[in-house]
């Protein structure tokens, strides 16, 4: 069968998608998955941070594709998962040194093994970008709801389709349900609406994702969190379930409102 | 400060909320981003456009408004021109059926 290549991008830089990376990789290896997860941003490393990976590096991406290394001794195993690994970002400022073909022989070398490749996409449409999505099975495009990175996600969305790749779907993260109530954030139907592609989840803004990365844990490994369930549900999604969508308005029912009428909470 | 109604059904229908005024303006600017069109471009198409509804009928200059709209629900964009425009410049063709028919009003049968 072989495994599949999920891309992670977004257009827009800082929506989320190195945490996105992170906690699918790790939310497929509960499930049971193999998975590599490929920092694919050249120069600037964060996906092995964010993993509390970053004291393993030996070899990074740039000595796989320059032949300095074998893909496996790039490969960093995750402390818990023993089928999680990570291939880092090199720190060189040459963006030239990996190719979109480099990228395609890497992942069918890696397809054959294991059963998801998640891909963290630098930002921006250049030539890190392509890299990215050249051996992409699956794209998954992060936005948050908010103005610029909606309408970076929807110039992604025409460049994969210029690649007769896609259809990509959408991960809305950081979404405040408050403030969607409020009418001053936009809603997942009214960013779909825009795009015009389907959501695969939204991911609530939880402050307990910044103390996890600061751990070097993703919250996907905490079953308490709900930015975690989200992301644990997304990964589910990849891998061909259905699942519905969290309730991510806690309070969203009739009474409630009717309580907050006359100064509840 | 929102009113009981609003507090109790969420937001006010004939007011604009940040959402829905951001929603309307991206896509707006989404039309222009897809459509790839430099402003060179696009300003001469519209003065193409003006050049030859100026043929049929007298604009008025300064109420023209021609602009791209998103259009709802399909992925089409639309072209909307609002061109207000005085009068026609073509002369109505003579037509022989009118003639006979203002010949008889002018010598009606007794």
């Amino acid at each position: 069968m072989g495994g599949r290549v999920v891309t992670v991008t977004s257009g827009k830089g800082g929506v989320g998608k190195t945490t996105t990376t992170a906690n699918l990789g790790v939310a497929l290896a509960r499930l049971g998955k193999k998975v590599v997860m490929i920092d694919a941003d050249i120069g600037l490393r964060n996906l092995d941070i964010v993993m509390g990976l970053e004291n393993r590096i030996v070899y990074d991406l740039v000595d796989v594709v320059e032949g300095r290394a074998k893909v496996k001794q790039a490969m960093i195993k995750h402390k818990q998962f023993p089928d999680l690994y990570l291939i880092p970002a090199a720190q060189t400022r040459d963006k030239s040194a990996v190719s979109p073909a480099d990228m395609v022989q890497l992942c069918n070398e890696l397809r054959k093994e294991y059963d998801f490749i998640v891909i963290d996409s630098p930002a921006g449409i250049e030539r890190g970008f392509r890299n990215a999505l050249a051996p992409a099975d699956d794209i998954v495009i992060v936005t948050n709801p908010e103005v610029s990175a909606v309408r970076d996600a929807d110039r992604v969305i025409g460049l994969i389709e210029a690649e007769n790749k896609g259809p990509a779907r959408l991960i809305l993260n950081r979404v405040k349900m408050d403030m969607v109530r409020k009418g001053e954030m936009m809603s997942a139907d009214d960013v779909t609406d825009i795009l015009g592609i389907k959501l695969i989840g939204m991911v609530p803004d939880d402050e307990g994702v910044v103390s996890a990365s600061n751990n070097g844990s993703p919250v996907a490994l905490d079953d308490k969190s709900r930015s975690g369930q989200a992301y644990r549900n997304i990964a589910r999604r990849l891998n061909g379930e259905e699942v519905s969508f969290m309730q991510l308005d806690s309070s969203s029912g009739l009474f409630t409102k009717i309580g907050r009428l006359f100064g509840g909470k | 400060m929102s009113s009981f109604w609003e507090r109790l059904f969420g937001r006010a229908p004939d007011k604009e909320n940040s959402a829905s005024a951001a929603k309307r303006r991206l896509q707006f600017v989404l039309v222009h981003d897809r459509i790839n069109l430099p402003p060179d471009i696009m300003a001469a198409m519209k003065q193409e456009i003006l050049d030859v509804i100026s043929k049929y009928v007298q604009v008025n200059e300064d109420s023209i408004d021609i602009a791209l709209h998103p259009s709802e629900g399909d992925n089409l964009n639309l072209l909307v021109a609002e061109v207000p425009f005085i009068k026609s410049r073509m002369m109505p063709k003579p037509d022989l059926e009118e003639d006979d028919d203002l010949d008889d009003l002018e010598n009606p049968v007794a």
